[in-house]
């Protein structure tokens, strides 16, 4: 699983039956110290970035957590569904070190 | 899936048993262009490819597909001989 | 998922018997600026895509084999979506 900001959206219309009414975000990954610390890289210009089925209904700007392969598909909005990469949390909150 | 040429090829008398009498070959990834691009690398052939054909290669689990239900000990299988490619300069 | 470009496709008669049937296409995938991003990658298309269309690649192979309906299959990506528009920021 990884840490990400959700940077924008992706509109298809024609593609698999099987992605029809799932929201297609586009997400770039964090780490956990950018998170906590707030700072970033800005422009997604040529960051890194997947397109990611939003299965908790996040928004824009939100921190979230996404999960890659084929453990994508065990997300409950995805099974049996050609989804590589989906969204399963919204972080509220990370805290590093401390323990 | 990826473009690759076949460069060579590897004998091996002591390997896994699911390798057995399967041609493994030598292979250097393209570009879109047909460049190379990149390191070479080793793949097993599915489809009867020879040297210095333009192959296209699958990675991962799915490599060992061509010998489905037998499970192969591969993670890059050449898939295809290229004859043609349209559209890309 | 990966978003790219088709920038070509391939011919190939001596090919896996699972690939017959299915365009076999050459993308090109992209930064969210438009530049190109890393090396083009071939895709087996589910979705009709044609040269030039912007699509959406999986990367994973259950979700690439069943898009093209093709189980057990050697096929690793495949073009499940063309994208109509991306819109970035809020």
């Amino acid at each position: 699983m990884l840490l990400a900001r959700v940077v924008g959206t992706v509109v298809a219309t024609r593609k698999d039956p099987r992605l029809e009414g799932k929201k297609l975000l586009i997400v770039t990954p964090l780490t956990a110290e950018q998170v906590e610390s707030g700072k970033e890289a800005d422009a997604p210009g040529q960051a890194s970035y997947l397109v990611a089925v939003d299965t908790v209904d996040a928004g824009y700007r939100e921190t979230v957590i996404i999960v890659q392969g084929s453990s994508a598909r065990m997300a409950s909005t995805c099974k049996d569904c050609p989804v590589d990469t989906a969204i399963v949390g919204i972080v509220d909150t990370v805290t590093l070190g401390g323990g | 899936m990826f473009l690759a040429r076949v460069v060579g090829t590897v004998v091996s008398t002591v390997k896994d048993p699911s390798l057995e009498s399967k041609k493994i070959l030598v292979i250097q990834p393209l570009d879109r262009s047909g460049q190379d691009q990149g390191a070479k690398l080793i793949a097993l052939d599915s489809v009867g490819a020879g040297a210095g054909e333009i192959v296209y290669y699958c990675r991962g689990r799915e490599a060992s597909f061509p010998w489905y239900p037998d499970e192969v000990a591969t993670e890059a299988t050449i898939v295809g001989i290229v004859d043609r490619i349209d559209g890309v300069r | 998922m990966l978003m790219g470009k088709v920038v070509g496709d391939i011919v190939a008669t001596q090919k896996a018997a699972s690939h017959s049937g299915r365009k076999i296409l050459i993308v090109q995938p992209l930064h969210l600026d438009g530049t190109e991003r890393g090396e083009a990658v071939l895709a087996l298309d589910a979705v009709d895509a044609g040269l030039g269309d912007h699509v959406l690649v999986v990367t994973e192979g259950w979700s690439a084999t069943s898009a093209v309906g093709r189980e057990h299959a050697p096929i690793d990506m495949a073009i499940v979506g063309i994208i109509d528009s991306v819109a970035l920021g809020s």
